[in-house]
């Protein structure tokens, strides 16, 4: 497999879906470093694994499954006092922009 | 309307939300009705340092789902993270079955105009829902999270509907299926269950799809077909004038009728998915499977197939009964108490129906109850009253009243006896001699009028079946010489 040069453009890409906003210096950093780890990562791609299972998760062990029984925290006062600002026992936030968010 | 010389692709997503006591991923409560924020947690909010705690519950509706829905059950899982940022999930992901979804390779069968047709199933993943954002006028949203973490399961079909009929028959049927399985409300209205279109046309004979459209805002069946059969107009109109189809997400707008441009699609979402590092994988065991299997309600094809074959009900009788899960269970509650199946049916499907949709309300809202429903139609079968008594007994039992207690209290018996009968009849009987001589003269008309004057002496209490028995066995023995 060839070895691509992660470029600017898709670290600003990367960048963008984090909402992170990074000046040109930080830009240029972070396509040299990342760059990097892309490289040790792609070595990976020398190992032959074919017929190989994929591996979901480093550990044997299964996921404890929760009975479905409800507990209220009614912790609804601490956490609303947390939240940079509430009224009426919602949370107030800068109005939100549709950016097509869904589920 | 189908557009000539095209051909219509669609495709429906559809979330359906669970009837869990607990979120998909906190212990938190499910439900309506709560002070906002009131049903969260910690692990909600996505506060730093929380770990997700995966419910059985949601897991196990899910495998209800895809039996339900004929769909292979996935044995191995693990669950994927989706990442977004929207102030309605503060953790900023969500924990979905991107990679193994619960179910895989489902169908459905639909009957439009009298033919059946079989809708694949391409997939259903559980996942959590977003919880809830209102729009103020000042610079501020509001954000409710008791939504937040509730589970759903999403169910995607194949391209398999070429008619906004079709979609719409689709829907109906797995309504039905789910409703049936008990997992979920499945109201439109209420937002338990949510509807994505997606929609493309192509010329007839082309081998390739035509570029899909994806529909939203869908809030109920019929706008789901409204604007399917828009977009196929719009759709072929651009066609037609040398144009291309942009890939979009539109919104249906139930004022118009028509669809809205929301916006343009021009790369392939992205969100970054990855295994979920919090949650190890699950393993669904040959013995969780046969439970759930053995512990799933009879679908509602099932339920039809029985009330025919086995109760001897007329089929449409039993499609009407079995048009929601509340109707079907009370019919087969009213059948084990003992009361006849065809009069259950006619009651449900007449009288019990029209006082529901008189007092706009579902089945479990009201008095009525099976076992009072039962000892009416007994009542009825055994001759104590008659169907026209029955109305005032039935609107009793619309007020939670017992029937038995309600004939007795309200002398409403009907007189069935034959030796409480015959003095009566021979009195009316002597008194119109021209009745009899007409009767044997062959005029039927007679004995209409006998039976009118023996119920107005008995105040209509007396059984017609018995009277005319009686009357006509009478006629007969007072030949004239």
């Amino acid at each position: 497999m060839a070895v691509e040069k992660l470029n600017r453009q898709a670290v600003e890409n990367v960048a963008g879906l984090a909402k992170l906003s990074l000046d040109d210096n930080q830009a240029e950093m972070m396509t040299e470093q990342l760059d990097k780890i892309f490289d040790l990562v792609t070595s990976l791609a020398e190992v032959d694994t074919d017929g190989v299972e994929p591996t979901y998760s480093p550990t044997q062990n299964q996921t404890v499954l929760r009975e479905d029984v409800a507990v209220n925290a009614n912790q609804t006062k601490q956490l609303l006092d947390n939240a940079p600002e509430s009224e009426a026992n919602l949370i107030k936030v800068p109005t939100i922009i549709d950016e097509g968010a869904e589920n | 309307m189908a557009v000539p010389n095209f051909e219509t692709t669609i495709g429906l997503e559809v979330h359906v939300e669970l009837k869990t006591n607990s979120k998909a991923m906190s212990p938190s409560p499910v439900g309506y009705g709560a002070e906002p924020n009131q049903n969260t947690n910690v692990i909600d909010w996505g506060y730093p340092g929380v770990l997700p705690q995966a419910n059985q519950g949601a897991l196990e509706y899910g495998m209800m789902a895809a039996t339900a829905l004929h769909a292979d059950i996935t044995r191995d899982l693990h669950w994927d993270r989706k990442n977004y940022f929207y102030p309605d999930n503060p953790k900023a992901y969500q924990i979905t079955q991107q990679q193994q979804p619960i179910g895989k390779n489902g169908w459905l069968e639909v009957e439009v105009d009298g033919e059946t047709k079989r809708i694949g199933i391409t997939e259903m993943h559980v996942e959590e829902d977003a919880g809830k954002n209102t729009h103020g006028t000042s610079g501020y949203s509001y954000v409710d999270l008791n939504r937040q973490g509730t589970p759903l399961i999403e169910i995607v079909s194949e391209p398999d509907m070429t008619t906004p009929d079709e979609a719409y028959a689709y829907l109906e049927a797995l309504r039905q299926a789910i409703q049936f399985t008990g997992i979920s409300d499945v109201k439109m209205q209420e937002g338990s269950m949510r509807v994505d279109a997606n929609i493309s046309i192509r010329p007839v004979g082309s081998k390739e799809y035509g570029t899909k459209v994806e529909l939203k805002n869908l809030n109920s069946f019929n706008y789901v077909r409204k604007g399917i059969a828009f977009e196929e107009e719009r759709q072929a109109k651009i066609y037609l004038a040398g144009g291309t189809i942009q890939q979009q997400t539109r919104r249906f707008d139930e004022a118009t009728g028509e669809t809205a441009l929301m916006r343009v699609k021009e790369t392939a979402d992205d969100y970054r998915y990855f295994p979920e590092p919090d949650l190890t994988p699950v393993h669904i065991s040959e013995e969780w499977v046969q439970k759930v299997a053995d512990e799933l309600p009879e679908a509602a094809p099932e339920r039809r197939k029985h009330y025919v074959d086995d109760l001897g009900l007329e089929p449409y009788d039993a499609k009407v009964l079995t048009q929601t899960l509340e109707m079907s269970d009370f019919f087969d509650a009213t059948v084990s108490e003992g009361a006849n199946a065809k009069r259950a049916a006619n009651y449900l499907m007449g009288d019990v129906n029209a006082y529901l949709n008189e007092k706009q309300m579902d089945l479990q809202e009201t008095e009525l109850t099976p076992k009072h429903l039962a000892a009416m139609i007994n009542l009825i079968d055994d001759g104590t009253i008659s169907t026209k008594m029955a109305k005032k007994v039935f609107t009793a039992i619309t007020k939670g009243e017992d029937p038995v207690a309600y004939v007795e209290a309200n002398g409403l018996k009907q007189l069935s006896d034959p030796a409480e009968l015959q003095p009566i009849i021979d009195e009316i009987l002597d008194a119109n001699e021209q009745s009899i001589i007409d009767f044997h003269n062959g005029k039927d008309r007679a004995v209409g009028f006998l039976v009118g004057q023996i119920m107005k002496a008995t105040k209509g209490n007396a059984n017609p079946g018995v009277v005319n028995k009686i009357l006509m066995a009478s006629l007969q023995a007072r030949k004239p010489e």
